[in-house]
């Protein structure tokens, strides 16, 4: 062991590290738990000395509103929708990418580089590729043409196009465009976990297998899936976590709006909740609804975990 | 040298297997690099349509039948984008920010991560144990009280408060521990015999050891400034202090309706451009970097 005189150098070498965490993690933690227990809390009015009653009412209040239980309905449908679909596709990549030799490189990089984009500014590439107006003659008879590409190729397919985020667009066709965007932005990180697990599964399953002459769709399901439960997991876990914090794919889409420009905050988020509640100084509600946030992600990694441990083989 | 030949063996046997089921192995071939390039040009379709629209002229764009290569190639949509968003200033923000805290975050990981692997002090694990459980709560639980904080400092509209609040994290902390970890203590050990100081014996020995780490580390530090907007947009939203990723967003608000799509997508298109290029460079270290971090932002 090292001399125990060494106490002293490590805390000056935590010094900048907790000063900081200090700061801005401790005390916000505890501070979170005050403002919510606060009835009514407002920083701006403690200022100006306010005194506020201890209780649960923020949260109370934020339960029964309208717009809350909207954002959670749209997270959690966004979450149930994106999670199954971006896990299954990224095993079948993952699984297809792992069984070929030749451009298995540079396939790996081309389904690598979603990731390595801004989600603001790729959501309005999408929000071009999926918009409807493309062109107005004169401003008094306005003839709408439709010119986003998705519209053009269901066109060209025969289908009528679709006002899919434009003013007096559907609720279904916005979720439809944020499930495709982020089942797009999702899928890198997938395959890379993924595709890392398949590639360190022992050969000789698949050898056995073979010499036993099991069918491919069997493998998949009785060896593949299985051994690679754990990454399966994994995977499936952080991108509940990620999903119920979604908020900037929307603005990437939408603007600031959260929504068509007839129907703003239509597809608010849960975080997009929190920060609204922020900017109009109510830190006492914002603090509940992040509390209620923390309090459904551990849930649901909790649920996650208890599922996985009956399903995964360690 | 008997396990070799017996890997060998193993191979030819398995070489005839194979060779029983070859015809459905070419159909199977066949689907599988179908299914798969189908797959990469829906994932390459956005970066090609942002690229092509950027190119156009608006009233080729909103052509209502769709042309797959522009007409005339208006590289000139670039300049004009820049200037619209005004892109210049805050490509040098981001940078700035950046780089700044890069540097300071990794000198703050690096001291850290060594007290906690190599040093013995009362309550270590207790006090890691702590920091740990940090990272299970979400960032907008800390972002309420951290707004009201760094109003009370005075720190609004300033570049220290894009920096500061998130100079220390538990994460890269616990990662670069656990690579420190792996270094033998004999060597610390023995530079102590030799009266070498803690931070040589840091810069010489362990930042060496664990420089995969620490660019891993540097690379996603970098594409958290380049792609943040939340804390940002609440902190720092003035002229001269603005992001990036802010900063497009509030250049170009519209996202539907009548726009002026070529010039938004050459915007785009310019603020994507560095980190693919960044991408083509360090691509192992990046592909690594992300395999073990889990979670962004």
């Amino acid at each position: 062991m090292v001399d125990s005189k060494n106490s002293w150098k490590a805390w000056l070498y935590l010094a900048p590290a907790l000063v900081l965490l200090l700061v801005f993690t401790v005390w916000p933690i505890v501070n979170t738990l005050r403002m919510a227990f606060l009835e009514d809390y407002s920083g701006l009015m403690e200022k100006g000395g306010a005194v506020f009653n201890f209780g649960i009412g923020n949260f109370l209040k934020v339960i029964q509103y309208q717009r809350f239980l909207n954002c959670l309905k749209t997270t959690a449908l966004l979450c149930v929708l994106t999670v199954p679909v971006s896990t299954v596709l990224a095993l079948l990549i993952s699984v297809a990418l792992n069984s070929i030799k030749g451009l298995q490189k540079v396939l790996q990089t081309i389904f690598f580089l979603p990731y390595v984009t801004n989600s603001i500014a790729i959501g309005m590439v999408f929000a071009a590729m999926f918009n409807i107006v493309g062109s107005f003659l004169g401003s008094e008879n306005e003839l709408i043409v439709t010119a986003g590409i998705i519209n053009n190729v269901i066109e060209f397919f025969g289908g009528s196009h679709v006002n899919w985020i434009n003013v007096g667009s559907t609720y279904a066709a916005n979720i439809f465009v944020m499930v495709v965007y982020i089942v797009w932005k999702a899928l890198p990180f997938k395959i890379l976990i993924l595709l890392g697990g398949l590639q360190s599964i022992n050969k000789q399953y698949y050898d056995a297998a073979k010499v036993d002459g099991t069918s491919k769709s069997r493998i998949l399901t009785r060896i593949t899936v299985p051994l690679l439960s754990p990454m399966i997991a994994y995977v499936v876990i952080t991108s509940f976590i990620n999903g119920f914090k979604e908020y900037t794919s929307i603005v990437g889409i939408f603007g600031e709006n959260m929504g068509p420009a007839d129907d703003k905050g239509r597809l608010n988020t849960m975080v997009g909740f929190i920060y609204d509640a922020l900017s109009s100084n109510n830190q006492g509600r914002a603090s509940a609804a992040a509390l209620i946030l923390f309090a459904i992600i551990l849930v649901v990694t909790l649920i996650n975990l208890q599922v996985s441990k009956k399903r995964v083989h360690y | 040298m008997a396990e070799t030949n017996r890997v060998i063996m193993h191979e030819k046997d398995m070489s005839k297997v194979k060779s029983n089921s070859k015809v459905g192995g070419v159909f199977g071939k066949i689907f599988t690099y179908v299914f798969l390039s189908i797959m990469a040009l829906i994932i390459l379709f956005p970066f090609y349509w942002m690229i092509i629209s950027s190119l156009k002229t608006l009233e080729e764009y909103r052509l209502s039948v769709p042309t797959f290569w522009p007409k005339v190639v208006m590289f000139g949509n670039y300049a004009e984008a820049f200037t619209a968003g005004n892109l210049g200033r805050l490509f040098i923000n981001t940078v700035l920010v950046g780089v700044v805290s890069t540097i300071l975050s990794l000198v703050i990981t690096v001291i850290s991560a060594f007290a906690f692997a190599r040093l013995e002090f009362k309550g270590k694990n207790i006090l890691f144990a702590g920091l740990l459980a940090t990272m299970m709560i979400p960032g907008e639980l800390f972002t309420i009280t951290n707004y009201g904080t760094v109003t009370n400092l005075g720190w609004m509209n300033t570049y220290t408060v894009l920096i500061v609040p998130f100079l220390v994290s538990v994460f890269y902390i616990y990662l670069l521990r656990q690579n420190f970890l792996q270094i033998p203590n004999e060597l610390y050990l023995a530079a102590k015999v030799d009266g070498t100081s803690d931070l040589k014996y840091l810069w010489k020995v362990m930042i060496p050891l664990a420089l995969p780490t620490l660019i891993s580390i540097t690379i996603l530090k970098m594409a958290g400034a380049w792609n943040s907007y939340i804390w940002p947009r609440l902190v720092a939203n003035d002229e001269a202090h603005r992001l990036i990723t802010n900063g497009l967003r509030n250049a170009f608000t519209e996202t539907t309706g009548d726009v002026n799509y070529p010039i938004q997508m050459a915007a785009v298109a310019l603020v994507s451009a560095p980190l693919f290029i960044v991408f083509v460079f360090l691509r192992k270290y990046i592909m690594k970097g992300v395999s073990r971090s889990g979670i962004k932002g």
